[in-house]
């Protein structure tokens, strides 16, 4: 257990805050996807042609293609397009993208093409005839969205959301191929300077099932609060 | 898109698309018996043994893939009874590790359909078997299993495309699998573009394929 000291002897505090770090990736992650969902998700149901194949085209591509690949496209390829950018905006110079931002990007990409199907699915699967009440009540087709079809989606996609952080938690675990020191990166480098790789990334699966255990009964009482009344 | 830059390096990527297929293939195979066996223990009324089918979906399922092949990998080679036994001969590997590491992940998954096909299996069924007078061995291979065989496929499909998204990660155990190669072009050209259509629409070719094939089996087997 000396290996788990907290301070310059053991690697305790290293490994407490990279767990952070997994916590505050995922999290980065798992918000752009929702971000990126709801705009993918309203292609996906509107009407429009264009902008449904734009959608399934997001869906398909990032759920079809490894998760590895698709970081090793925005590391490799982050920073190019970032100074792209800059140079159409006068800045000739090199940037460095920073390792967190390439990995909630990546992650948050694949966990949104997630969330998008989810939030498809919980919208579709409220009932048609609430669209017609609220039309006869007189609601504006604005508040119609905002205050009775996101409210009852939102409780209806909760188990799946769940599902999609545990994904994107799990997920988080591929940016340590970029550097970003989180649980696994930090695993790596402790088993390479004791040599006691199995310690450490036995600890690193405990950490893990703590994380996912840990958010399995935050969902079970956020699904218990929002169905009441069901 | 440049077009040479393609067709340069596209013959390597196909060429790495096999030990891809390769590893997909064999895994899901293992792990068809993994999973299997793990469901029956599932439904087993041993307590020990139903607790050990449980722990063991709840812990591979609860941690990520990565982490499996490193402990398989890094992790095995450190325990010296591993490293003299005959075991040795796969484990030193990273082959067989990934393949192993795959197998036990994928078995979990896999366990998880099965047991639930199995248990929506309707009850009359079951009992109208029993009163025909079948035996318990003839209820199970002639009744319960093409029953669960079906039920589970839309759900095994999903894993299917979830294992062969996975077998990726043999590259960080210096596998020159698809996306092994297609980091090292990466690396060594600095084209990731290029390389990510080339290499995604291979992996989606394949998951088109398999999805496809799921779809059929679904309407062959339909007894609706």
């Amino acid at each position: 257990m000396g290996l788990l000291a907290y301070g310059d002897t053991g690697w305790g505090d290293e490994l407490f805050f990279a767990t952070l770090m997994t916590i505050a990736v995922a999290a980065a992650a798992i918000f752009i996807g929702f971000f990126l969902a709801a705009i993918f998700a309203s292609f996906k149901l509107s009407k429009i042609k264009i902008l449904n194949l734009i959608g399934s085209f997001y869906t398909t591509v990032f759920r079809g293609v490894p998760e590895l690949l698709v970081i090793y496209l925005f590391f490799f390829g982050g920073s190019g397009a970032v100074m792209f950018v800059a140079k159409i905006f006068g800045y000739d110079g090199y940037i460095e993208v920073n390792a967190f931002l390439t990995g909630a990007f990546s992650i948050g990409i694949i966990s949104g093409a997630y969330s998008t199907e989810v939030f498809r699915g919980a919208v579709q699967s409220i009932n048609k005839g609430q669209f017609e009440a609220s039309e006869v009540l007189g609601f504006k087709k604005k508040i119609y969205y905002y205050k009775i079809i996101i409210p009852q989606m939102l409780r209806l996609a909760l188990p799946n959301i769940s599902n999609v952080w545990q994904i994107t938690l799990k997920d988080t675990s591929l940016i340590s191929v970029t550097g970003l020191v989180e649980i696994m990166r930090q695993s790596y480098i402790a088993a390479g300077s004791t040599r006691d790789p199995l310690f450490f990334y036995s600890f690193a699966a405990v950490l893990y099932l703590f994380l996912t255990f840990l958010s399995m009964r935050l969902f079970n009482k956020l699904e218990k609060y929002y169905s009441r009344g069901y | 898109m440049d077009i040479n830059f393609a067709l340069e390096h596209f013959p390597r990527l196909l060429k790495a698309t096999k030990l891809t297929i390769e590893l997909t293939l064999l895994s899901l195979f293992f792990g068809i018996f993994v999973g299997v066996f793990f469901a029956i223990l599932r439904t087993s009324k041993n307590k020990i043994l139903f607790f050990i089918a449980y722990y063991y979906s709840y812990i591979l399922r609860g941690t990520p893939l990565l982490v499996q092949i490193f402990i398989i990998y890094f992790g095995l080679a450190q325990i010296e009874w591993i490293r003299e036994s005959f075991l040795w001969i796969f484990l030193k590997e990273p082959y067989s590790c990934a393949i192993l590491a795959f197998t036990l992940n994928t078995g979990a998954y896999t366990s998880e359909i099965f047991r639930s096909a199995f248990e929506t299996i309707n009850k009359g069924i079951v009992e109208a078997a029993n009163g025909l007078g079948l035996s318990k061995l003839n209820t199970f291979f002639k009744i319960k299993l093409p029953i669960a065989i079906r039920q589970s496929l839309p759900a095994y499909g999903n894993e299917m495309i979830l294992m062969l998204k996975g077998t990726s990660l043999a590259s960080t155990v210096t596998l020159l699998d698809l996306t092994g190669v297609a980091k090292h072009i990466i690396s060594t050209t600095f084209r990731p573009v290029e390389v990510f259509i080339i290499a995604g629409s291979i992996y989606l070719i394949m998951t088109f394929v398999v999805h496809n094939f799921i779809k059929f089996l679904e309407r062959r087997y339909d007894y609706n």
